[in-house]
């Protein structure tokens, strides 16, 4: 059996916000193995890698690296023990080449330690590590440039330039298209069998079941089980992560839709920097049904959503709501048309942290004259509604009062999506609505969706996660660099494979087929 | 116990903390640079209680520091960080002055239009950085510092200029009419009808900032601006009211105290309530309620420092080190921050305990 190489012994963090986001959880990891570790989302995972990496000190617990009890006070000290981590959001200087990435804070330099930094020896070095680990990419590259692939490769090497023995990557594949998880796998088995130890963090099982030797499953922040993947199946694994059999499927009947509600013509948009971000978008979402736009993030489908509701004025196209042109509007006037928008970022727009539960749900309505008593807010009211509101969408709180801060994430969400869905919106933008929160709050969002769709609200629904496209869209518009490239008017007869070529910008649809998404 | 208790009593202990670990620093401070430092330190800390004059001092700086509390309060609620106060206070009274001076009205009626007027000037001044932060991006810091060194300029030509009596022997106006002065309404004292014009300016900020709409939105922006936005708040007409309302407290106050303790404007140099707004301000959470309480302890401090400077060797300035120190203390956001982690680790802990228990 080969030797243990790291183990962390009854870890315990206590965030301060009083969240235990660990409770004894030990994780022991073997020399030259790929170790999976698996949990819902919230259920620990990432804080535990934050306490292996110096990024979090634990309460109690002890970690053990080769042998060796450690304690790191920061990542620099984890780096220098050869642990190396790649985070699901890069930490890339997106201006600098991949040279210049991979040698920052270690840069060569000509003549003496102050003197100025080396570059073509920089380039060397970039060079001979990405050929070593056959990871290949182009070191004069800008990293602005690089598809997200690529630049995943350059945070491995990264880590690996740093002297990595144990890399952990944290969720590698949430990111990537199927194309480039594939090709992401072998490489990290080809690391494997030059020696290094790999903590592949996913909850993704199949991935998991196809790639890693070990796991370990965390739940609620505990560890609940762990052993060889070759004894259990994908289901044994599922049951541990969330102590029953997921529920993937949502209940829906066929969506029965009406009339336009959301009518957008040849939107464009372009950035500060008038890079085109947005490029010729038309589409038409009807009340009762969810219109899915499917796309690796970044590919326009934040900026649609922020035109729509009024956070960027919007200069060229015509969108119109329930027969109304938006131009010119201001965000408080959009919504009083009855648009409600789930943000794809919950602590800059979605909610204020800061701030109770109450303040949290009351932002959009607070003005209306019948949550005013003359010059006075009626609170009376207001407190009452919001209590509704908590109960009806299963908040947990200790009441309206407490800071959202202190709730969990999914929480969190269930706050926003408590303000967002109980004004019996026309027209729901979900950008993300599920991203980053535990299953339970998934499930209770996807249904609420859905449940909206069945009232006559009109949805369009964006997000990366390629279950959540398929699982709720009546139709799915799939988007790449600002453009729509497929349309699939029954996202039920979609695959997952399908859609990630689409995705990829490998398979484009004509126009004509892609035309039907705009029917007046 | 849920950690939100622990939070706000943890807050509470930490002011405490922070005025204990001051007054320590200064008594030693005393200890070390006085001759008789038992005799200083309590007239320091008694001093302002020995007869009702003194007391009187203290009520008397009570109140401007309170409306500066009070504007600085709602302004920072919404995260403007304007130092306008200053500049409200000072030009309030200098311009509210020329009213007491030529307007003729009958008594009661006089003194609160010129306490409405110096209000206007503090409106219309307050408004400048506002503006300008909306329209052009400015920042509200920066301008209304700038804004504050013009108004004292101004000031001081208004004075030499406008309405100079050039019968009195030093730099002042002409005499205020007796129906523009407050009344006094402690003998023995100079506690005046202004009193009950702060007791008003609390009142009203405590409930236009957490009782109406537009104090929730104030507060809302002042959290988190972008949420603001995205819930449809007009961010920039907020920006611009919140510190327009606190200009007009801050123009009242200054219109209350020239009108209160003086007879004739003789500001040569602005007096610092602005910055000492500042002070209050801080030290009551941005919450109008808190802020004579703040205001209180500001003005006890200083009135014993004062007495203190001119019975024992001790100079007044001390009192300056002490506020300091509170003030940083109370600003660090960390200060203590460890000490309250393990609280809330402990609770948690023990509610883990209390839940197995409960299975």
């Amino acid at each position: 059996m080969p030797e243990e190489i790291l183990l962390m012994d009854n870890i315990t963090k206590v965030y301060a916000n009083g969240f235990v986001a660990n409770k004894d959880v030990t994780l022991s990891v073997r020399k030259g193995e790929i170790h999976a570790l698996c949990g819902e989302n919230g259920a620990g995972k990432s804080t535990l890698m934050k306490v292996l990496f110096g990024h979090e000190s634990a309460e109690e617990g002890r970690i053990v690296l080769r042998g060796e009890e450690v304690k790191f006070a920061n990542s620099i000290e984890a780096i220098k023990h050869g642990i190396g981590m790649v985070w699901q959001h890069f930490m890339l200087c997106p201006s600098l080449t991949v040279a210049e990435n991979l040698v920052l804070g270690m840069e060569p330099s000509k003549g003496g330690k102050f003197g100025p930094m080396n570059i073509n020896k920089a380039i060397q070095m970039a060079e001979e590590v990405s050929k070593k680990y056959n990871l290949i990419v182009d070191p004069r590259a800008k990293v602005e440039d690089l598809p997200v692939g690529q630049k995943q490769k350059v945070e491995i090497l990264k880590a690996l330039l740093r002297g990595a023995e144990i890399l952990i990557l944290d969720e590698p594949t949430a990111v990537l298209t199927p194309q480039e998880t594939e090709e992401l796998f072998v490489e990290l088995k080809n690391l494997k069998e030059m020696g290094h130890t790999i903590i592949f963090i996913s909850h993704h099982l199949d991935e998991v079941k196809s790639l890693c030797d070990r796991f370990t499953v965390l739940r609620l922040g505990k560890s609940v089980g762990g052993g060889e993947i070759k004894d259990v199946t994908v289901q044994d694994i599922s049951r541990m992560m969330v102590g029953r059999d997921v529920m993937l499927k949502i209940d829906k009947t066929p969506a029965q839709p009406k009339e336009v509600v959301l009518k957008i013509r040849d939107l464009k948009y372009n950035n500060d920097e008038g890079r085109p971000i947005v490029k010729q978008f038309s589409a038409s979402i009807r009340r009762g049904e969810i219109v899915g736009i499917a796309g690796v993030e970044g590919n326009g489908q934040r900026e649609i959503s922020e035109i729509v509701t009024g956070l960027i004025p919007h200069r060229n196209g015509d969108i119109t709501v329930c027969g109304t042109d938006i131009r010119g509007m201001s965000v408080r006037q959009i919504r009083e048309l009855g648009v409600s928008h789930i943000s794809e970022d919950r602590m800059t727009y979605g909610c204020s942290e800061n701030s109770s539960v109450k303040e949290n749900i009351i932002s959009d309505r607070y003005y209306k004259k019948e949550n005013n008593k003359g010059i006075f807010l009626n609170n009376k009211k207001l407190d009452a509604d919001v209590d509704q509101n908590i109960k009806d969408f299963l908040v947990k709180c200790d009441d309206r009062t407490q800071p959202v801060r202190m709730l969990s994430g999914g929480n969190m969400q269930k706050v926003v999506v408590a303000r967002e869905f109980s004004s019996h919106p026309n027209l729901v933008i979900a950008n993300q609505p599920t991203r980053g929160i535990d299953v339970g709050a998934t499930e209770f969002i996807r249904r609420k969706l859905v449940e909206l769709r069945d009232e006559g609200a009109a949805v369009l629904l964006i997000t990366a996660d390629l279950n959540e496209a398929l699982e709720l869209s009546d139709s799915l518009i799939v988007m790449y660099e600002g453009e729509i490239v497929a349309y699939f008017e029954d996202a039920s007869q979609v695959t997952d494979f399908v859609l990630g070529e689409y995705m990829l910008g490998i398979k484009r649809m004509s126009d004509e087929e892609i035309g039907r998404v705009a029917y007046e | 116990m849920s950690s939100k208790t622990i939070e706000k009593r943890f807050d509470a202990m930490k002011t405490a903390i922070a005025i204990l670990i001051s007054l320590v620093l200064s008594f030693a401070l005393v200890a070390i640079v006085s001759d008789d430092p038992a005799e200083a330190l309590q007239t320091f800390a008694l001093g302002p209680l020995s007869n009702l004059r003194r007391m009187g001092n203290v009520i008397e700086l009570t109140i401007p520091l309170t409306f500066a509390g009070v504007a600085v309060s709602i302004m920072y609620s919404a995260n403007q960080f304007s130092m306008i106060t200053q500049s409200t206070i000072y030009a309030g009274a200098c311009i509210g002055s020329w009213f007491a001076i030529y307007v003729t009205l009958p008594k009661g009626l006089h003194s609160a239009f010129v306490i409405l007027m110096a209000g206007i000037v503090g409106m219309v001044l307050a408004a400048i950085p506002a503006i300008m932060k909306v329209k052009w991006q400015a920042s509200e810091v920066v301008s209304s510092i700038m804004i504050n060194y013009i108004i004292m300029q101004f000031t001081l030509w208004f004075l030499l200029n406008v309405y100079k009596d050039p019968t009195a022997g030093f730099n002042c106006s002409y005499k205020f009419k007796e129906s523009a002065r407050l009344t006094k309404i402690v003998t023995g004292t100079r506690i005046h009808t202004g009193l009950f014009v702060c007791i008003a300016a609390v009142i009203f900020g405590y409930i236009f900032l957490y009782k109406t709409k537009w104090g929730y939105a104030i507060r809302v922006v002042g959290q988190n601006q972008e949420f603001a936005r995205y819930s449809g708040i007009a961010v920039a007409s907020v920006m611009i009211y919140s510190q327009v309302i606190g200009g007009l407290i801050g123009g009242i106050g200054g219109g209350v105290e020239i009108m209160g303790l003086f007879q004739r404007y003789t500001w040569e140099a602005p007096p610092s309530y602005g910055n000492d707004g500042l002070m209050v301000g801080i030290l009551a959470k941005y919450n109008p309620l808190f802020v004579p309480f703040a205001a209180l302890f500001l003005a006890y401090i200083r009135t014993g420092a004062d007495i203190m400077s001119r019975i024992t060797d001790v100079p007044v300035e001390f009192v300056n080190i002490l506020q300091g120190v509170v003030i940083m203390l109370v600003a660090a956001e960390m200060f203590l921050a460890k000490w309250k982690h393990k609280l809330i680790v402990k609770n948690a802990q023990k509610q883990e305990i209390a839940k197995e228990a409960a299975k």
